[in-house]
C-alpha cells in the first residue's frame, strides 16, 4: 500500500518536471502560432539556458547569471529567425521541419564543443541538496517551489502580455490571420522574430530553474522537445494556456509510470503518451476537433 | 539499362581501385556505407516521392538487426536435445555454432531469423504507419520521432537485448556455400559485393516502383493529397504501402549489416541515425534515388572513415540546413546543369 506522503512525493516530482514540459510546450505554441513552424530545436533553448547559466554563475551572482543566460538565449533565438527563417522563400512544411531538426543537431554539437559531455548543474537557489521542506509528511526540495513559482509567474505574465499589451495582441493577430494582420499595419516579420525571442527566453528560464534538480547536459534537448510537443498537442496546438495542465499531465504520467514500469522505460512512457494522443485525439484534450484537422498548411 | 551498367562498373571499379592501391580495408567502410545507403534509398521513396517524413527509420533498421541478432545468438541446446527441438534441428531450423569459450550451442538459423526480422518489422511498421500516416506534416514527424525514441529506450533498457552494450558475437550467415556474411577479413571482398548487390537491387526496385502506377500515385500525393483523393487515388493505402516497403528495406539492411559486423548496439535506433538518413535523402535531392545513392554512399563512407572527426554529427546537421535552405532540389542537378553548360561552352567555342 502506498502512503499518502509517497503519493504526494510522486505527484510533486511529476508536477515539477511537468511544469518544464509546459514551458517547452508554450514555447512551441508561441512560435507555431506566429510563424507556422514547429521548432524542433525548442529543447535546445532549455539546454542552452542551463549551460550558459552554469558557466556565468561561476563568476557572478546567481540571479545575474540566470538573467544573463535568458538574455543570451533570447538574442540567439532571435538571430536564428533573422538569419535563417526570414530568408527562406516560400518554404514547404517538410523543409521547415528538416531545417529546425538540423538546427537542433548543430546547436547540440556546438554545445558539446563549447562545454563537454559532462553533466552540470546550477547550485540550488535556496538551501542545498539536503535541505527539504516537509509537506504532509513528504520531503520536498525547496527548488521544487522555485520551479513551480517561476513557471506560475512566467505563465501569468505571458498571458497578460498576449492578452492586454498592444504587442501581445499584434502577435496573436499574426497567429490568427497573417494577411489581415499585415493589412492592419502589423510588421509580421518583426513579430516572428519576437516570437522566437520570447520562446527562447522562456525555454532558457525553464532550463535554469530545473537545472539543480534534473541537471543539464548537452543532449537533453531532444527528449525535452518531444515531451514538450506531447504537452502542446495534448493541450491543442496553438492554445497557449492549455499547455500548462497538459504539461503537468505528461509529467505526472511519467512519474507515476516509474511506479509500475522499470525506471529505464520512463521516457518510453512519455513518448507512448505522445503517440496515443496523436493517434486518438490530435486536436488535444481541450480543443475542438476542427482545430486539429484544419492545421495550417504552408 | 545504361545506368545499370554504370552502377555495376562503378562498384567493380571501386573494388579494383582499392585492390590496386592496396587499400583493401576501405572495403569495410564501403560495405557499411552500402547498407546505410540502402536505407536512405528506401526512405527516399517515403520522403521524396510520397512527401511524408519519417524520423523513425533508424528504429526499423534496429528492429531488423536486433531480431536477427537475438534469434541467432540464442542458446537452445538444452531445449533441442529431444522432441520438437530435435526435429527442428534435423530440419535445419536450429544450427550449431561455437560460443566464446569453444563450446557448442544451438541457435536459430540466420534464414529463419531474417524472415522473422522482416515479418516483425513489417508488422511494427503497419501498426505505427496505419495511424501515423493519417497525420500530416509536423504531427507525422513527431510521431515517427517518438516511435524511434521508444524503440531506442526499450532496446537500451532491456536486459535481454544487451542494454547499452547491444548484442555481440552474432554468427556468420552462410547465404550460399562459400558465401558468408561475416566480418572476417577473408570475406571482405565478397561481403562488399553482397552489400552492393543489395543496394543495386534496392535501386532497381525503387526506380521501378517510382515509374509505375504506384509512383505516379505517390507523386500526386506529394503534389496535393486532396486532389489525388478526388481523382480516386486511395492515398492512405499508397502511403502505407510505401512506408511498409521502405521499413522492410531498412530491416533487411539492418539484418545483413548485423551479420556483417557480428554485433549491433542501441545507437542504431537512436534519433541521430534516423536524422542522418533524412539528411542524406535531402542531400540527394529528395525525389532523386540516384542522388540518394551517390551522395548518401559518399557521405556515409567519409563519415565512417572518420573524415569529419568530432564534427561528424554537426556536418550532417549543417548539410540538412544548408541544402534544404539553399538548394532544395539537391546539389546534384544544379551541379550537373553547370557541367553541361560548361561542356557546351567549351565544345561550342571549339566548333567555332
Amino acid at each position: 500500500m502506498v502512503g499518502l506522503s509517497q503519493v504526494l512525493q510522486y505527484i510533486m516530482s511529476g508536477v515539477t518536471v511537468g511544469s518544464i514540459y509546459a514551458i517547452v510546450a508554450i514555447g512551441f505554441n508561441i512560435i507555431y502560432g506566429t510563424t507556422g513552424i514547429i521548432n524542433f530545436a525548442q529543447g535546445e533553448f532549455v539546454m542552452l539556458g542551463g549551460m550558459i547559466a552554469v558557466t556565468l554563475a561561476s563568476f557572478m551572482p546567481l540571479p545575474v547569471a540566470v538573467a544573463g543566460a535568458v538574455l543570451l538565449v533570447m538574442l540567439c533565438s532571435g538571430a536564428l529567425e533573422i538569419f535563417i527563417f526570414r530568408r527562406l522563400r516560400r518554404p514547404s512544411l517538410l523543409q521547415m521541419i528538416i531545417i529546425t531538426i538540423g538546427l537542433s543537431i548543430v546547436i547540440q554539437e556546438v554545445a558539446l564543443h563549447i562545454w563537454d559531455e559532462k553533466v552540470r548543474s546550477l547550485p540550488y537557489f535556496t538551501g542545498n541538496e539536503c535541505s527539504s521542506v516537509r509537506l504532509l509528511g513528504a520531503g520536498l526540495s525547496p527548488q521544487v517551489f522555485w520551479v513551480l513559482g517561476t513557471v506560475g509567474v512566467t505563465v501569468t505574465v505571458l498571458h497578460g502580455f498576449l492578452r492586454y499589451t498592444i504587442i501581445g495582441k499584434a502577435m496573436r493577430a499574426c497567429a490568427s490571420n497573417v494577411s489581415a494582420a499585415q493589412l492592419a499595419g502589423i510588421n509580421v516579420a518583426n513579430m516572428r522574430t519576437l516570437a522566437f525571442m520570447v520562446s527562447g527566453a522562456l525555454g532558457a528560464l525553464g532550463g535554469c530553474v530545473i537545472s539543480p534538480i534534473t541537471m543539464t547536459q548537452y543532449d537533453m534537448g531532444t527528449s525535452l522537445a518531444i515531451k514538450g510537443f506531447a504537452a502542446a498537442i495534448l493541450g491543442g496546438l496553438g492554445n497557449h494556456m492549455a499547455a500548462v495542465p497538459a504539461g503537468l499531465l505528461v509529467g505526472l504520467a511519467e512519474s507515476v509510470s516509474v511506479y509500475f514500469l522499470p525506471a529505464a522505460y520512463k521516457d518510453a512512457m512519455a513518448f507512448a503518451i505522445l503517440l496515443l494522443v496523436l493517434f486518438v485525439r490530435p486536436h488535444g484534450l481541450f480543443g475542438a476537433p476542427e482545430v486539429g484537422t484544419s492545421s495550417r498548411e504552408f | 539499362m545504361l545506368s545499370g551498367v554504370a552502377f555495376v562498373a562503378t562498384v567493380v571499379g571501386l573494388q579494383l581501385l582499392t585492390a590496386a592501391t592496396g587499400r583493401g580495408y576501405y572495403l569495410t567502410q564501403l560495405t557499411m556505407a552500402a547498407y546505410y545507403t540502402t536505407v536512405v534509398m528506401g526512405l527516399c521513396l517515403v520522403m521524396g516521392y510520397a512527401g511524408q517524413i519519417s524520423l523513425g527509420h533508424g528504429a526499423f533498421f534496429a528492429i531488423g538487426g536486433y531480431t536477427s541478432a537475438y534469434l541467432t545468438t540464442l542458446d537452445l541446446s538444452g531445449w533441442a536435445a529431444k522432441g520438437v527441438g530435435l526435429t527442428l534441428r534435423k530440419a535445419g531450423v536450429l544450427v550449431a555454432r561455437q560460443d566464446l569459450y569453444g563450446g557448442e550451442c544451438l541457435g536459430v538459423t540466420p534464414w529463419l531469423a531474417f524472415a522473422a526480422a522482416v515479418c516483425l518489422t513489417a508488422a511494427v511498421a503497419f501498426v505505427i504507419g496505419y495511424p501515423a500516416l493519417r497525420l500530416k506534416g509536423h504531427y507525422l514527424a513527431m510521431a515517427t520521432l517518438g516511435f524511434g525514441l521508444i524503440v531506442y529506450r526499450l532496446v537500451l533498457g532491456t536486459e535481454r537485448l544487451g542494454g547499452a552494450d547491444g548484442i555481440s558475437s552474432v554468427p556468420a550467415w552462410k547465404i550460399l556455400p562459400g558465401l558468408d556474411v561475416c566480418g572476417r577479413s577473408v570475406c571482405r571482398i565478397q561481403n562488399y559485393y553482397v552489400a552492393f548487390a543489395l543496394a543495386g537491387l534496392t535501386l532497381f526496385m525503387v526506380l521501378n516502383l517510382v515509374n509505375s502506377r504506384t509512383g505516379r500515385a505517390l507523386r500526386s500525393i506529394h503534389g496535393g493529397e486532396l486532389a489525388a483523393n478526388a481523382m480516386g487515388i486511395n492515398t492512405a493505402q499508397y502511403k502505407l504501402k510505401v512506408f511498409l516497403i521502405s521499413a522492410v528495406i531498412a530491416a533487411v539492411a539492418g539484418c545483413l549489416m548485423t551479420h556483417y559486423n557480428g554485433a549491433i548496439g542501441p545507437s542504431e535506433s537512436g534519433a541521430m541515425k534516423s536524422v542522418r538518413y533524412v539528411a542524406l535523402v535531402a542531400a540527394g535531392g529528395m525525389a532523386n534515388v540516384w542522388g540518394a545513392l551517390v551522395v548518401g554512399g559518399a557521405l556515409e563512407f567519409l563519415s565512417l572513415r572518420g573524415c569529419f572527426g568530432s564534427a561528424d554529427h554537426a556536418v550532417f546537421g549543417l548539410i540538412l540546413i544548408l541544402i534544404v535552405a539553399l538548394v532544395p532540389e539537391g546539389p546534384l542537378r544544379p551541379l550537373g546543369r553547370g557541367v553541361v553548360r560548361l561542356f557546351r561552352a567549351v565544345t561550342g567555342r571549339a566548333g567555332a
